[in-house]
Order: structure tokens, then C-alpha cells, then sequence
């Protein structure tokens, strides 16, 4: 592979606009505690410290972009080296879920101003710093890949605005108090306040959208031939989480079916949501099972395996680091086996079994159900009989209020989204390829 | 100044077009509502919580406005590109190279994926502050239809610039199709589709067939996803955008019970 240098004069000076703009950020932070409480003096000492650094790190980089092999400032190698190590789909899903129970349980931590502050902070350094990082810069700086990067951002931020309105509700409703919401709720014209607001919203999108046009030119790349086959392919972005369910589904199953029930479910939530509580106003406590099942479904499944996706995977779909070159050499090994072959092979020491050459159709079926028997009553008892399982046990205060339909309908939604976690962690533990594997049929689950 | 203004505004011409005078008393700005086209899907007065930016992100409201941006930069777009192998990427190429404005692409597909992700948003605040809880169930899933139709919208434009990108992305994203049980040729059950031992779904009959005009994507795909991308797909979410905000009017505001 050819070596190239991690940092160049112009990467140098692109950074130092965005240590500025971290500068100015604190600034206005430092400014706005000095202002609001004068009595935390000590604490805005510290930020105000924290932006001088910052503002030098500019001039650094504004200045000294000359001889970028004697730069100093830049992602330190064993960070790398550390992150890279870890970089697998196991590591990742389990930080992932860490982030997302943690964020959860510390919310009435999480929501407060300084904590948000010093992750945004945090995660705009993180990325500054692996930007000195060449391989980093070449999959973080596609320009279709930098709507991602500010999704990340921009959904972080929308989910701590939206716990931060539900702790503060929370509160107020344990202490008795009128719901954020319902205070100085008056009615008021729609002409000025809205349509105004509205006017502005729209020049800010323009301006926006006119300055990103302009800056960011659209991705063209060389004209179309079907007889190059980029490696890896990859469906346009949003797609990507479904791209990333074929390592564990048929695409039967992950371009199809499980997108379908998605759908299904989604229009479905409002017809087996029960709970007359929290329409209009943000909460957590008062709709903790649905909040925590659709974020559940929306931050670690939806957006994560999008990042995963995009990120993550290289070629032939193998898990790269962030700072790892994408090597088309790279082998995983891959021996997934079918519970079938579990079964007979492992369990009963015997051989798998087949139908005798030249059988008839009807004899061929009898096989492959003999076959495959386990896995089909498996998947039929997950369907069939674990509803009623969930419905006697865990969720019995659900089915008596739902009703036979609505909870059957209810549980198998949540069945088909749970398959997908399941599957994963049967491939990670067992090296599970499929439960029912009949090929013939081109049915794989 | 003052003068000139209202001597335009006291003019047969402009009270011709806007039919009020002027939204600066408490009456008038009641009439301006009601009296006014483009106004008059709004109510008249509304709940101070239902407008406060912290509340609602404003990301439905953002959504529509990409929408219309995307209409009119897309407008334009058609006016310098041809679907046809022989000419669809070089036209992309002379926008970006050559053509007065050609920053509309720019804005068409930055603004498309912003739209990608505001409808996520919406949907994100519409769940978390429960307003699709009654009487607003339906709304829900005619923006469940929307988020669909903004992804279709999305992957359609994808191919247009036929460059490698666009036909390997799409290439991977209708591979699926040929997966569908019963109706993919690769799918579960198709077997189950044949007359006499003749199958009626093949690589030649199947879902991705239908969808690609063709065994692979080509310029029958390019055409098809054309049509989609600016006239089939877009009439749709123009009628499904005027339920829903019918509907958001009807069911009493964005959220909150009657």
C-alpha cells in the first residue's frame, strides 16, 4: 500500500477554521456564565482558560501550516492504535448499547447544560484531531458522507433537548406542578408570531443550504460502467442500516421483510399505543415502554448501523477501524454453520440428512423438513407461542389491556424487531449462520 | 416613504390582489388569515406552546420548505438534463463545470439529504411529545407514507448523474427486490408461481424487473426512475402533504388533546 502523509499544509489551515470556531463557541460559553451567574466566577475562569488554548491552537494552525511534518497537534498515535484495536461489530454494538442505557439512566445528569456542553466539546475535538488522520479524513470527508457526520451531531442534540424537556416535566409532575407545557400556554395570532417565525426559518434554511452548495461541491464520480464493480458497493446512505442487517439476514429478510414490518410497525404505533398519557408534552416517566422501545429501534439500530455502514465497512463489507486504511486484502474468516449442521452433525454425531439422488420432489421435501425440523419449530414457536408467553408473564397488564388482536399484533412487531439483536448475538456467540437454512427454497432465516 | 407606501398599498391594484388592508391592527391581522391563499392554512390564533422553537424544532415546517426548495431547483435541473446514456452524465458534468447556476445541483442534493433527515427529526419530536395519540392516529401514518415516499424520492435521484456512484447504489439497493418472497426470482415461494412446470417469476418477470425496466440497471432504469423521481413520486407527496396538513388543522393543532 502506498504510504500517504496524515497532515498537508491545506488540511493544517482547514482546521484551524474549525479550532476558531470551537474558540468562539467557548468564548460565548464564558461570556454567557459570567453573565447568568456571576457567583460561578471560578467556573468560567476555567473556560475562559480552555479558550485561550483553543484560540492558540488556531493560530497554530492558521499560521504554522508550512511544514506540516513537524506539526505537533494531531491525533496521538496510540489513541489510534487503542481505538483501532477494539474495532469489530461486537465492540461496537456493546458501546453503543453502553452509551444508549447509559444515557438513560444518568438522564437527569445528561440533560444539564455544562454536561451537554462539555460532551459537544468533546466530540467536536474527537473529530478535529482525527481529522490529522489521513484515512480517517478519506471516509469522513466523502461529501456524501458529511450530511452523516452533522446527523450525528444534530440528532445528539435533538435527544438531549428532548430529555432535557422530559426530566424538567418529570419533575415538575412529582412536585405537583403545572407541566412545562401547559404554563403560559395563552392563545395567541398566528400573524405576526408564526408567520414570522416562519419567514425567518426559511431565510436561515436558505442561507444554509446556499452555503453548503457552495462550499461542498456534489459527489460525481467516474461516469457509469457496469463492468466495474466498486468494492465496496454501497446503497445510498439512509439505506445503509438495512445493508448492514445482510450480515446477519437473507436479503430476503433484510431488504424485504424486516423492512416491511418497520414500516408496518411504525404506522401501527398509534393504534397499540394504550397510554392516554403524554400527548403534548415531553416525558419519560409517564410512557417509559414506548419511549424507550422507539428510541431503542431509532438511535442504536436505525442511526448506529448507519454509521456503522458508512463508516465502519470497507471492503467486501469487512469491519475497518475509523483510522484503519481500507486494505482489499483483508481477510475475516468466516465459518458461520446452520443449526441444522449444529444439530445433526455436533449434537447427534450423525450425518445431516439428504435426500437419495434421483428422489422424487415429494421425497426431497420430506428430507429437507427432516432436515431442518428444529429450526422451523423454533421459529414457529417464536411466533406462534411466545406471544402468549409474553402475554401470561412480563407484559400481562399490556393483554388485558389490549385485547387478543391488538396484542398478538403487538408482540409479533416487537418479535420481529427484537429478531434482528437476537440474530446478531447468535452470530457473535454460536457463529450461527442460520436457524432455518434451506437454500432450496431460498428460504434462510 | 411612509407615504409612498401606503399610497401603494391604498392602490386599486394591490387591494385588488390581497383583498385586506394591511396586518398592522388586531382586526386586520385576523383577516389576513383568513382572507389570504397561502395564509390561510394556518388557524387564526394557535397556542403559544405549539409554535415555541424548543417545543416543535420546526423540522415538519423545514421539511415542506426543502420540499419546494427541491421542486424549484429541480425545475430547473430538468431544464439541462437529458435521462439518456448518451448525454444524462455529461449534462451533470457541464453543470458542474460549465452552466450558469449549475450550483442548483448542489442544492438539489444537499437539500435532498437534509430532507432525509428533517423527516427524520419530525417523526423523532412527533413520537417524543406523543402527538400521534388521538385523534391524530392517521396523521401519523400518512407521515409514515411521507417518511416512504422521501426515501423513494431520495433513491430515485440517486441514479440521475450516472456515475458510478449512482448505478452501484442502485444496483445494490434493487438487488432486494430480487428477494421478495414469491415475487423475486431469488425469493422464498417463487416456485410456488408456475403453471405446468413454467415459472411465471424469472429474472425476466420479477419485482426487480418491474422496478429496473430491465435485468440490470440501464437506460430503461434510468428512464424509469426519472418519471418516478419527477412527476410520479412527487404528485403523490404533494396530495399526501395537503391531507396531512388538512389533517393537522382538523385534528385541532400539532399535538395536545381537543
Amino acid at each position: 500500500m502506498t504510504h500517504n502523509p496524515d497532515l498537508t499544509s491545506s488540511v493544517i489551515f482547514g482546521l484551524g477554521w474549525l479550532y476558531l470556531l470551537l474558540a468562539l463557541m467557548n468564548i460565548w460559553w464564558t461570556a454567557r456564565i459570567m453573565k447568568n451567574d456571576p457567583h460561578r466566577d471560578k467556573e468560567a475562569a476555567g473556560w475562559g482558560a480552555y479558550s485561550g488554548l483553543l484560540l492558540m491552537a488556531a493560530l497554530a494552525h492558521l499560521t504554522g501550516s508550512s511544514s506540516p511534518q513537524h506539526f505537533y497537534i494531531r491525533m496521538p498515535n496510540f489513541v489510534k492504535e487503542f481505538i483501532d484495536l477494539g474495532a469489530a461489530p461486537v465492540p461496537y454494538f456493546t458501546l453503543t448499547m453502553v452509551l444508549f442505557v447509559g444515557v438513560i439512566l444518568l438522564r437527569k445528569w445528561f440533560v444539564k447544560e455544562t454536561v451537554g456542553w462539555v460532551l459537544l466539546n468533546m466530540s467536536v475535538l474527537f473529530l478535529t484531531l482525527s481529522m490529522t488522520d489521513y484515512d480517517f479524513r478519506q471516509i469522513v470527508g466523502k461529501p456524501d458522507n458529511v450530511p452523516i457526520v452533522s446527523m450525528l451531531f444534530i440528532v445528539g442534540f435533538f435527544t438531549w433537548l428532548a430529555f432535557k424537556r422530559a426530566v424538567d416535566n418529570d419533575e415538575r409532575r412529582a412536585a405537583g406542578r403545572p407541566l412545562f407545557e401547559q404554563e403560559k400556554n395563552d392563545k395567541i395570532l398566528v400573524w405576526p408570531d408564526l408567520v414570522y417565525s416562519e419567514l425567518i426559518c426559511m431565510v436561515v434554511v436558505t442561507v444554509i443550504l446556499v452555503a453548503w452548495a457552495l462550499l461542498l461541491p456534489a459527489p460525481l464520480e467516474e461516469p457509469a460502467s457496469s463492468a466495474q464493480t466498486p468494492n465496496p458497493s454501497k446503497a445510498p446512505w439512509y439505506f445503509l442500516g438495512l445493508q448492514e442487517m445482510l450480515v446477519y439476514f437473507d436479503p430476503w429478510m433484510a431488504g424485504v421483510v424486516l423492512p416491511s414490518m418497520i414500516l408496518v410497525g411504525l404506522m401501527a404505533i398509534p393504534y397499540i399505543d394504550f397510554n392516554k398519557l403524554g400527548n403534548g408534552y415531553y416525558t419519560f416517566n409517564e410512557r417509559k415502554f414506548a419511549i424507550l422501545t422507539f428510541m431503542f429501534g431509532f438511535l442504536p439500530l436505525w442511526v448506529g448501523m448507519i454509521i456503522l455502514g458508512t463508516f465502519l465497512r470497507g471492503p467486501n463489507w469487512n469491519f475497518f477501524g475509523i483510522y484503519e486504511p481500507w486494505d482489499a486484502h483483508k481477510l475475516e474468516v468466516l465459518n458461520n454453520v446452520n443449526l441444522s449442521e449444529y444439530f445433526w452433525i455436533y449434537w447427534l454425531q450423525s450425518r445431516i440428512p439428504t435426500a437419495p439422488a434421483g428422489a422424487d420432489e415429494f421425497t426431497k421435501i420430506v428430507f429437507i423438513l427432516q432436515r431442518e425440523w428444529l429450526g422451523l419449530l423454533l421459529c414457529l414457536f417464536y411466533l406462534a407461542v411466545v406471544p402468549f408467553l409474553l402475554a401470561a408473564t412480563i407484559f400481562r397488564s399490556f393483554a388485558v389491556k389490549m385485547g387478543f388482536i391488538r396484542f398478538i399484533v403487538f408482540s409479533n412487531l416487537l418479535l420481529f424487531m427484537a429478531s434482528l439483536p437476537i440474530k446478531m448475538v447468535l452470530r457473535w456467540s454460536f457463529s450461527l449462520k442460520y436457524i432455518v437454512g434451506i437454500p432450496e427454497w431460498f428460504f434462510n432465516i | 416613504m411612509a407615504s409612498v407606501g401606503e399610497y401603494i398599498r391604498g392602490s386599486q391594484i394591490w387591494k385588488s390582489i390581497f383583498r385586506h388592508p394591511a396586518p398592522i391592527d388586531r382586526r386586520n391581522r385576523i383577516v389576513v388569515m383568513l382572507t389570504n391563499f397561502f395564509l390561510h392554512l394556518h388557524p387564526v390564533s394557535i397556542k403559544q406552546q405549539g409554535i415555541a422553537l424548543s417545543y416543535t424544532w420546526c423540522m415538519g415546517g423545514i421539511t415542506f420548505f426543502l420540499f419546494l426548495a427541491e421542486t424549484v431547483t429541480g425545475v430547473l435541473l430538468m431544464f439541462y438534463y437529458r435521462p439518456t446514456l448518451e448525454h444524462a452524465f455529461n449534462d451533470i458534468l457541464a453543470l458542474r463545470d460549465v452552466t450558469t447556476l449549475g450550483v442548483m445541483r448542489e442544492m438539489h442534493r444537499w437539500g435532498a439529504h437534509a430532507m432525509v433527515i428533517t423527516v427524520w427529526l419530525h417523526m423523532y419530536r412527533v413520537f417524543l411529545t406523543g402527538s400521534y395519540k388521538p385523534p391524530r392516529e392517521f396523521n401519523w401514518v400518512v407521515g409514515v407514507l411521507l417518511l416512504v415516499l422521501t426515501l423513494l424520492l431520495s433513491f430515485t435521484g440517486y441514479l440521475l448523474p450516472w456515475d458510478q456512484l449512482a448505478i452501484w447504489a442502485i444496483t445494490v439497493g434493487s438487488n432486494m427486490a430480487r428477494a421478495t418472497p414469491f415475487l423475486g426470482h431469488e425469493g422464498p415461494g417463487f416456485q410456488l408461481l408456475n403453471i405446468g412446470g413454467f415459472d411465471l417469476i424469472t429474472n425476466a418477470s420479477d419485482a426487480r424487473f418491474i422496478l429496473l425496466g430491465g435485468r440490470f440497471v440501464g437506460e430503461m432504469t434510468l428512464n424509469r426512475f426519472y418519471i418516478l423521481h419527477c412527476v410520479a413520486i412527487p404528485l403523490v407527496v404533494a396530495l399526501l402533504i395537503a391531507i396531512h396538513f388538512w389533517r393537522i388543522r382538523k385534528d385541532g393543532g400539532i399535538s395536545q388533546p381537543l
